[in-house]
């Protein structure tokens, strides 16, 4: 499984096209051959590769328009329904068509945001920080415990690691939850929201980091140690530095998948005080149900930061989301 | 030596929080799905609770529908992702534009694809229907339809889940040693043969994760319900997840908990069982 993850660090893209390049040179490889034998097959060798790669780059050209036409159908024209519909009056959005709006109706996103008393902006404040805060204990705590995990090998560690790992499969139970979160007279707290996510995420964040510790050598820590350095400080100053990027993977995808959550806010962060992005939605299903452009303007309005995050991290999101899910 | 360099107290902060936020409720939780509760009684019934899940038609129909879904996501993810990593490791040169394409649906919340959907898939004025028109075709009530709702919903969610399992396959096909295919190529082998009998076989840890991610997803799935039908129509699409939610919201605590536990078992014994059968075959 983890196979993978360290054959893919050189170059990814080059890699793609060496392998296609690669039958053109092995088969000139083989005909190099055959030319040495009698020169008068070079003319006629040279001429079938020439017509051949001719034939390849109309094939190319003819695979790359399909490809690219498809993509753009298959995945780009949902949003751009979205978009259109989200600036057109009413009655237009209502006909659900992908023509563009007659009048550019820029006021229906001021008007969703002011709806059930600016509660999207609420909704953002609260998303944003749930997001962060359990973002942040994420990374100090789960951190901590893949190093140790990795480290250490004993019973305990084996233990806690085929703890975690269920974490990794089952979906946590909801109302045996709300029952610890009342004993502990915390729920519908934006603490124990945080400390939920944090709790949830935990599994993933800790394979994450016990297996990037795998690739830092333990020499720098011996001769810390050698030098006198305290346990905390070996960890503070010279482990969390080296796990620099594997934190900026755990940071995007908890970030992603955390302000995605729709269900453990539902249950556990109840109430028009509470709500989140992702609720505001829901919540609007209802009361917009017969005005689409108001609920189209929600949806755009909770998509454009990913956006705004996938295109300044779109190669580290790729190869991140790629890393967690190999590991998983 | 070890132990006293890695002391254990770095674990602590972790493990509590996640054993009080997941296992002691996973834990309770079989003895909660046993009885009849709220927050301020409890009554012991034994497997009552158990036996009206798997009599009643309306909650039974959670468990055929959850195993319909995660069986038939993660089978069109495995197959559509390898033909669409096939195509973008090829020679094409727009494939990092597609690819982005492709991703991009990973992103955005589920609830936010699913209503998007939900009013693409309207059976008079939806977009998709309107294509169909275009071509001839009769319009298709895809979510009011109780034999269709389930299967449209299950291909929305390959649409969403198809970006993360095609990046997959693609970190996978880059990692295949080349000189396979060199080595094909000089025995002649045609491509259909290479991608038959090179990347078809190397690219089973790929395979392999993007199986167990989807099944498992699709035995926990809700969000995507819940957005596009809530269940509907009467039961139709109803999963293990959305009658959690629906028995909550009812105040029957013990059959939500139930449908809980029952998620569990699904795992336990699928899942678990599956992810073992393909890792042991990927040593071999």
């Amino acid at each position: 499984m983890s196979t993978t993850e360290n054959n893919r660090k050189p170059n990814v893209e080059t890699n793609a096209t060496s392998s296609a390049t690669s039958s053109a040179t092995s088969s000139a490889a083989s005909s190099a051959k055959a030319n040495a034998t009698s020169a008068a097959n070079i003319k006629t060798e040279k001429f079938r590769k020439k017509s051949k790669l001719k034939q390849g780059g109309l094939k190319l050209l003819l695979a790359d328009i399909i490809g690219l036409g498809s993509a753009l159908i298959i995945f780009v024209i949902p949003f751009l329904f979205i978009l259109v519909n989200s600036l057109k009056d009413r009655r237009g959005a209502n006909k659900m068509s992908l023509a563009m709006p007659e009048t550019f109706e820029w006021g229906n996103y001021l008007e969703v945001i002011k709806t059930n008393n600016y509660m999207v902006i609420t909704a953002f404040k609260n998303s944003a920080m749930i997001t962060v805060g359990a973002v942040v204990v994420l990374i100090i705590t789960a951190s901590m415990a893949g190093y140790i995990m990795q480290r250490r090998r004993d019973k305990v560690t084996t233990w806690a690691n085929a703890i975690i790992m269920i974490g990794l499969m089952v979906p946590p139970a909801i109302l045996p939850t709300i029952w610890v979160l009342q004993f502990l007279h915390i729920y519908k707290s934006m603490f124990s929201i945080i400390m939920l996510e944090v709790a949830i995420n935990t599994p993933f964040t800790i394979m994450l980091y016990r297996g990037f510790m795998n690739t830092i050598p333990l020499e720098l820590e011996e001769s810390g140690f050698i030098d006198g350095c305290s346990k905390i400080r070996m960890f503070t100053n010279i482990v969390f530095p080296l796990l620099k990027p594997v934190t900026a993977t755990v940071v995007i995808l908890n970030a992603v998948t955390i302000f995605n959550d729709f269900v453990n806010p539902l249950y556990f962060f109840p109430g028009n005080k509470n709500a989140t992005i992702q609720l505001t939605l829901y919540n609007f299903m209802g009361q917009f149900s017969s005005s689409y452009n108001m609920l189209f303007a929600d949806v755009i309005i909770i998509v454009v930061p990913m956006l705004i995050l996938f295109l300044i991290f779109n190669k580290r999101i790729v190869e991140g989301m790629v890393a967690g899910a190999v590991k998983g | 030596m070890d132990k006293k360099k890695y002391s254990l107290w770095f674990l602590a902060p972790s493990m509590i929080i996640f054993f009080v936020m997941f296992i002691v409720p996973t834990v309770s939780s079989f003895y909660f799905s046993l009885t009849v509760w709220n927050f301020d009684s409890i009554k012991f019934t034994g497997l009552d609770n158990f036996k009206m899940f798997f009599s009643e038609s309306h909650l039974n129909i959670g468990i055929k529908n959850t195993l319909i879904y995660a069986v038939l996501t993660s089978g069109l993810k495995v197959i559509l992702a390898f033909l669409l990593a096939i195509f973008l490791t090829s020679a094409i040169r727009t494939k990092t534009m597609i690819r982005s394409l492709v991703f991009f649906p990973n992103l955005v919340s589920t609830i936010a694809i699913g209503l998007t959907f939900k009013a693409m898939m309207h059976p008079t004025k939806g977009l998709i229907n309107s294509a169909l028109g275009l071509i001839g075709l009769p319009n298709i009530d895809w979510l009011g339809n109780t034999d269709l709702a389930l299967y449209s919903i299950i291909l929305t969610d390959v649409w969403k889940g198809l970006s993360i399992a095609t990046v997959i396959y693609i970190a996978g096909i880059q990692s295949i040693d080349k000189t396979y295919y060199e080595a094909a190529s000089i025995d002649g082998a045609s491509g259909w043969h290479k991608l038959l009998h090179i990347t078809l076989p190397l690219s089973r840890p790929s395979r392999n994760s993007v199986l167990i991610l989807s099944f498992i997803g699709g035995i926990r799935t809700f969000d995507m319900i819940w957005a596009m039908t809530g269940g509907g129509p009467g039961f139709a699409t109803d999963v293990l997840a959305s009658i959690v939610y629906k028995q909550y919201a009812a105040g029957f605590y013990g059959l939500s908990t139930a449908g809980n536990v029952i998620m569990l078992i699904l795992i336990a014994l699928l899942a678990f069982p599956l992810q073992r059968y393909l890792y042991k075959r990927e040593e071999a």
